[in-house]
C-alpha cells in the first residue's frame, strides 16, 4: 500500500487539534468551518477505504491498508503498527461520518468555542487510533487518549450535573483499562520472544497460556472492554454521562465509544483466548440477556427523552453481547456487527433530533410536549423514522441485525442459547412498547398551542445532519448484503480461530 | 598509587565555585540584582551539564567516586530540578526575600553538590556524607521565609527528622561494614555473600542493618511508613525548595536506595532469603505508599499538601520497579524520576506562580483560571494528567515500564495494587482541573509570569510531550544505568 490512509485518517484531525488551538478565538465562524474542514478529509478517505476493500478485498480475512509493524519503542518492543479488515472498516466508516456531522450538529456552540472543537478533534483522531492499530501498546495508548477530551467535552459543555457524569466517566473507563493493562503486560510476558503484536498473540496465546491464566487474562480484558459497552452491571457510568453530555458527544458516546468495547471482544478477547470464550460464553449470554430486558425497562420508566435514548443503548448493546456469547455461529457474530454499526447510525440520530429539540424548547420532559406532529411536521417524520428504526421494523437496519442476532444465537451449535435467545426476543416487544409511548406522547395528541407556539421547525443545517443517517439505515435495511459482504470473510476467519 | 583522577569530578568543582561565586556576587552588587543573580545560577547549572557530558565515564579516588552511567544519568536529573526550581523562584527572590538572595541560589547549588557526589559514591562513607550535604543545605532553604511561622516550622520539623533518620542510616551503616568489614560496595557484595554462604545465614544483624538503612533512605523519600514530615515540610517550605525537596532530594534517595540495596544487598532481594528478602519487605511499604498517600491526597484542600501526598504515592511506584531486581527495573526507575522530573516541578512551578499573584495556595482559588490563564491552565493540565499515568504524555509510559519490571519480576498483586490506586490518584488530579475548568465562578486572576518561569514551564510540557510520544532514547539511556550492575 502507498498511500498510507490509515496514518492519514488518524493524523489529520490531530493536525487538526492542533491547528485549531493556534486559530484566534474570537473568530468562531472560522474555528467551525476549519474543524468541519479536518473532519471531513477522514470522513471521505473513510468513505474511499471503504469502497476500495469492498470491491478489492472483502472476500479475505487478511488484514489490507498494512502500516509497519515499525520500531517505536524497541526495549519493550512497542511498533506503530496499523491495519483494517472487515470489522475494522464498518467501524472507521461509522467514525469518519459520525464525528464529521457531530461537528456539522455542534455549530450552534457558543461557549469556548475554540477549545470545544480542538478537543472534539483530538477525540476523533483517538477513535480512528482504537479502531486501527494492530499493536497492544498503541491500542491501548489510542483508547486512553479519548478519555481526556471526551473528559472535557462533558465537564465543560455539559448539563447541570455536568461534574460529577465527566468524572464518573473517566473513572469508570480508567478502572476497566487498567485491568487491560495488567492483561497486556502478563501477555507480553507470556508470549515468547515478548511480543505486543495483535496478530501474533492471536496466533500463538492459546499454545502457549495455561488454561487458568487465560481466563484471568480474559476476564481482565472483559471489565476493561465490558464497562466501555457497557454489559450489565457495569452501565451506571453510561445514563450520567450520555444525559449530561452536549448532544453531538451523546452522539459520539452512543455512536462510536460504546462500540469500541464489542470492537475490542472481537478483535482481541474472542480469538485470542478461544478456551476461555468457549468457557464464559453462556454468563456472557446471560449478561446479554440482562441487559436487553433490563434496558428496556428502564427506558420504559424514563420521563426525561435523552435518558430514555440513553438506556434504550444498554438494551441494543445487549443484543451484541447476546450475539457474542453464540461465538460459534458466523451468522451471530454477523449480527453482532451489524447491530453495531445500526446502532450507531440510529442511536446517534436519535441523540441529534432529541438536541436539535431541547435546542429549542429547553426541556427533555416527555410530559412537557404533546402533539408536536401538528407543529412540527419534518422534525416529527425523522423522529418516527428513527422510532421505528430503533424498534426493529422491517425495512430498516434495526430489523436486519435482530433478526440476524436472534437466527444467529437460536441456532448456535455451541452453546446452546435456545432459551435464552427466546427470552431475548421479549426484548423487542419492549422496546416496540417504549418506543411507541414515546413516540404517542410527544408527537400524537393534543398540541399545547400556548406553551409551544415559539417552537420552530427544525432547520435545513439539522436535516443534513440527520439525513444521511436515514438514508443509510433505509439502505442497509433494504439491501444489507454490501455491509454483510464486507465483514463475512474476516468474521468466518475469526469463528474458525474461535473454534481452536 | 591511587589514581584519583580529578578530571571526573570537574563538574561538581565548578558548581561548588560557581556556588560561592555567586554568593560573593550577590554581596558585591549590594544585592541589587535579583535577576541577573538568578540567570547566572541558571547558566552555571547548564554549563555544568557540559562540563558533565565532557568529563564523564569513569573511576576516581579508589572506587570512592563513580562516574557511571548510573551516576550520570542521574545527574541530570538533579541539575534539571535545580534549574527549573531556581527558575520559577524569581518572582520569591523579588518580591518576599529582600536579604540573602545569593544565599538562596547558593544552597540550592551546593545541595545539587551534595546529589551529584552522592550518585557517584562507590561507597559508603562518600555516599552518607553526600546525603548530608544534600539535606543541610535543605533545611535552611525550607526555613527561608524566616517571618512565616509554618515556614520556620518545616524548616525545623524537616532538621529535626532529618538529623535523626541520619543517625538511623548511619547506625545501619556500620552494621554493614561490621559485617562486611568493608565500606565499599562492591566488596560489600562479595563479602556478605561469602559470610552468608560460610555461616549459613547471616542472621538477625543484617535484618537489623536492612531495616536502619531502608528507615534512613526512607524519610529522605517520604516512603510510608517515614512520611508523616513531609506535608507540613512540603507545605511550609517556599514552593520552588518544595520542589527540589520532591524531585532532586528524592531522585538523590533513589540512588543512595540503589547504590546499596539493588548493589550491595543484591542478593538478598529474593524471597529465599527470607527473613532477610528486602524485596519483600519493600514492595510491602511501597503497597502502604501508594494506598495511604493516594488516600489521604483526595481530602486535601492546599494544592502544596496535595502534591506532597501525590509524591508519597509516587515513590511507591517507584518503588514497584525497585522491587523487581531487574533490567527493566532499574531502567523504568530511571525513567520514571526523569519523568517525575517535568510533571513534578512544572505543577510546583504552576503553584508558585499562583501563589506570587494572589497569594494563595488553596485549590478552590483555582477556579476558572482557565479563562483568564487558558495557556498556564492548559500546562498545569498537562502536568497533572501526566502525573496521573493518562497516555501520550510521558507519565503513562513511566508507569507502563515500571508496572511491566513488576509483573516480570512476579510481583503482580503489587501492580494490580498499583494501577488501582492510580485510579484514585485521578480523582484528586482531575479536581485541580475541574476547578480551572468547570467552575463557573471566574475571578478573572491574571497570571504575571517571569520569562525564567515560563522557560521552566515549556521545558516540563515539552519533555512530556517529546518523552511520552518517543520515549524511547531515555528509556534506552535509562536501562544503560542497569548495565551497572551487572544485571
Amino acid at each position: 500500500m502507498d498511500f498510507p490512509i490509515l496514518t492519514y485518517m488518524i493524523f489529520i484531525p490531530l493536525f487538526g487539534f492542533i491547528a485549531v488551538m493556534f486559530l484566534p478565538k474570537e473568530k468562531h465562524t472560522l474555528i467551525r468551518w476549519a474543524s468541519a474542514f479536518f473532519s471531513f478529509i477522514p470522513m471521505i478517505l473513510s468513505f474511499y477505504l471503504t469502497y476500495i476493500y469492498y470491491f478489492n478485498y472483502s472476500g479475505s480475512a487478511d488484514m489490507v491498508f498494512v502500516e509497519g509493524p515499525f520500531s517505536w519503542i524497541a526495549p519493550i518492543k512497542a511498533h506503530y503498527y496499523l491495519g483494517a479488515d472487515g470489522i475494522s472498516v464498518p467501524m472507521l466508516f461509522l467514525t469518519g461520518l459520525l464525528s464529521f456531522l457531530s461537528i456539522l450538529a455542534s455549530f450552534n456552540i457558543t461557549n469556548r468555542v475554540k477549545e470545544y472543537f480542538s478537543f472534539f478533534l483530538l477525540l476523533e483522531s483517538g477513535m480512528i487510533g482504537v479502531f486501527c492499530a494492530l499493536d497492544f501498546f498503541l491500542f491501548y495508548v489510542f483508547w486512553e487518549v479519548m478519555l481526556v477530551p471526551m473528559y472535557f467535552l462533558i465537564g465543560v459543555w455539559g448539563g447541570p450535573r455536568k461534574e460529577y457524569a465527566a468524572i464518573k466517566f473517566f473513572l469508570y473507563t480508567l478502572f476497566g483499562s487498567i485491568f487491560m493493562l495488567v492483561a497486556i503486560l502478563i501477555l507480553y510476558f507470556t508470549s515468547d520472544p515478548h511480543t505486543l503484536n495483535m496478530l501474533e498473540l492471536i496466533q500463538t496465546t492459546p499454545g502457549v497460556m495455561g488454561h487458568s491464566l487465560q481466563l484471568l487474562c480474559f476476564a481482565f480484558l472483559f471489565v476493561a472492554f465490558a464497562i466501555k459497552v457497557p454489559v450489565w452491571p457495569f452501565h451506571t457510568w453510561l445514563p450520567d454521562a450520555h444525559v449530561e453530555a452536549p448532544t453531538a458527544v451523546s452522539v459520539i458516546l452512543a455512536g462510536v465509544l460504546l462500540k469500541m468495547g464489542t470492537y475490542g471482544m472481537l478483535r482481541i478477547s474472542w480469538p485470542m483466548f478461544p478456551e476461555a470464550t468457549r468457557f464464559f460464553a453462556v454468563p456472557i449470554a446471560i449478561l446479554g440477556l440482562i441487559a436487553i430486558i433490563y434496558g428496556a425497562l428502564v427506558s420504559m420508566a424514563q420521563k426525561d427523552l435523552k435518558k430514555l435514548v440513553a438506556y434504550s443503548s444498554v438494551s441494543h448493546m445487549g443484543y451484541c453481547m447476546l450475539a457474542l456469547g453464540a461465538y460459534s455461529s458466523v451468522t451471530a457474530i454477523s449480527g453482532c456487527m451489524f447491530q453495531m454499526f445500526s446502532h450507531g447510525l440510529i442511536t446517534g440520530a436519535l441523540f441529534l433530533l432529541v438536541g436539535v429539540l431541547y435546542d429549542r424548547a429547553h426541556t427533555r420532559e416527555i410530559a412537557a410536549f404533546g402533539g408536536l406532529g401538528s407543529k412540527l411536521p419534518v422534525f416529527t417524520g425523522l423522529m418516527v423514522l428513527f422510532s421505528m428504526a430503533a424498534l426493529g421494523l422491517p425495512g430498516m437496519s434495526g430489523f436486519v441485525s435482530e433478526f440476524m442476532v436472534f437466527i444467529g444465537a437460536f441456532t448456535a451449535p455451541a452453546p446452546d442459547l435456545m432459551i435464552i435467545t427466546a427470552l431475548a426476543v421479549l426484548g423487542v416487544v419492549l422496546t416496540a412498547a417504549y418506543m411507541l409511548r414515546m413516540v404517542q406522547r410527544v408527537f400524537l395528541g393534543e398540541f399545547n398551542s400556548e406553551k409551544w407556539s415559539g417552537l420552530t421547525e427544525i432547520n435545513v443545517r439539522e436535516v443534513l445532519t440527520v439525513a444521511p443517517l436515514a438514508l443509510l439505515t433505509i439502505l442497509i435495511g433494504v439491501y444489507p448484503s454490501p455491509l454483510t459482504n464486507i465483514m463475512k470473510a474476516t468474521l468466518e476467519n475469526l469463528v474458525n480461530l474461535m473454534a481452536r | 598509587m591511587p589514581d584519583y583522577n580529578l578530571r571526573l569530578i570537574i563538574p561538581e568543582i565548578f558548581l561548588f565555585l560557581w556556588a560561592l561565586f555567586i554568593i560573593a556576587f550577590d554581596l558585591g552588587t549590594k544585592r541589587k540584582n535579583p535577576k541577573l543573580i538568578g540567570y547566572l545560577t541558571m547558566g552555571g547549572i547548564a554549563a555544568t551539564a557540559v562540563l558533565l557530558y565532557l568529563y564523564h565515564g569513569g573511576i576516581s579516588f579508589n572506587n570512592m567516586f563513580k562516574s557511571d552511567p548510573l551516576a550520570l544519568f542521574f545527574k541530570v536529573i538533579f541539575l534539571g530540578s535545580a534549574f527549573m526550581a531556581v527558575g520559577s523562584s524569581f518572582d520569591i527572590i523579588a518580591q518576599k526575600i529582600k536579604n540573602h538572595r545569593g544565599e538562596f541560589f547558593g544552597l540550592v547549588l551546593f545541595s545539587t553538590v551534595g546529589m551529584m557526589f552522592l550518585a557517584s559514591a562507590g561507597e559508603l562513607i562518600s555516599l552518607y556524607i553526600g546525603l548530608e550535604l544534600t539535606t543541610i543545605p535543605l533545611f535552611i532553604l525550607a526555613a527561608y521565609y524566616k517571618d512565616d511561622r509554618i515556614s520556620v516550622e518545616a524548616g525545623l520539623k524537616y532538621m529535626v527528622i532529618g538529623a535523626f533518620s541520619s543517625a538511623i542510616l548511619l547506625y545501619g551503616l556500620s552494621l554493614l561494614y561490621g559485617l562486611s568489614g568493608t565500606t565499599d560496595i562492591v566488596m560489600m557484595k562479595i563479602n556478605l555473600a561469602l559470610l552468608y554462604l560460610n555461616t549459613n545465614g547471616i542472621g538477625w544483624a543484617l535484618l537489623m542493618a536492612i531495616v536502619m538503612v531502608l528507615a534512613g533512605i526512607g524519610f529522605k523519600l517520604a516512603l510510608v511508613p517515614f512520611h508523616m514530615w513531609a506535608p507540613d515540610v512540603y507545605q511550609g517550605a517556599p514552593t520552588p525548595i518544595t520542589a527540589l525537596l520532591s524531585v532532586g532530594s528524592k531522585a538523590a534517595g533513589v540512588v543512595a536506595f540503589m547504590r546499596i540495596f539493588i548493589d550491595g544487598l543484591y542478593g538478598f532481594a529474593d524471597a529465599v532469603m527470607f527473613p532477610l528478602d528486602w524485596g519483600n519487605i519493600v514492595a510491602v511499604l511501597a503497597a502502604a505508599a501508594m494506598i495511604l498517600g493516594n488516600i489521604s491526597a483526595l481530602r486535601q484542600k492546599n494544592i502544596k499538601r496535595m502534591l506532597a501526598y501525590s509524591s508519597i504515592a509516587q515513590i511507591g511506584y517507584v518503588m514497584v520497579g525497585m522491587v523487581a531486581v531487574s533490567e527493566l527495573g532499574v531502567g523504568s526507575v530511571g525513567y520514571y524520576m526523569f519523568i517525575y522530573l517535568f510533571a513534578n516541578m512544572g505543577a510546583f512551578a504552576v503553584a508558585t506562580i499562583f501563589n506570587d499573584n494572589t497569594g494563595s495556595d488553596s485549590i478552590a482559588s483555582y477556579a476558572g483560571l482557565s479563562k483568564s490563564s487558558p495557556m498556564i491552565s492548559a500546562f498545569m493540565a498537562i502536568f497533572l494528567l501526566s502525573l496521573a499515568g493518562i497516555p501520550p504524555l510521558a507519565g503513562f509510559a513511566a508507569k507502563f515500564f515500571v508496572f511491566a519490571a513488576g509483573i516480570q519480576a512476579g510481583y503482580t498483586w503489587l501492580v494490580i495494587l498499583a494501577l488501582l490506586t492510580a485510579v484514585v490518584s485521578l480523582y484528586y488530579y482531575a479536581n485541580v482541573i475541574k476547578m480551572m475548568y468547570f467552575a463557573p465562578d471566574n475571578p478573572t486572576i491574571k497570571l504575571n509570569t517571569p520569562l525564567s518561569a515560563n522557560i521552566v514551564l515549556i521545558i516540563g510540557v515539552a519533555g512530556l510531550i517529546i518523552f511520552g510520544v518517543y520515549p524511547e532514547p531515555i528509556l534506552n539511556f535509562a536501562l544503560d544505568t542497569a548495565r551497572v550492575f551487572g544485571f
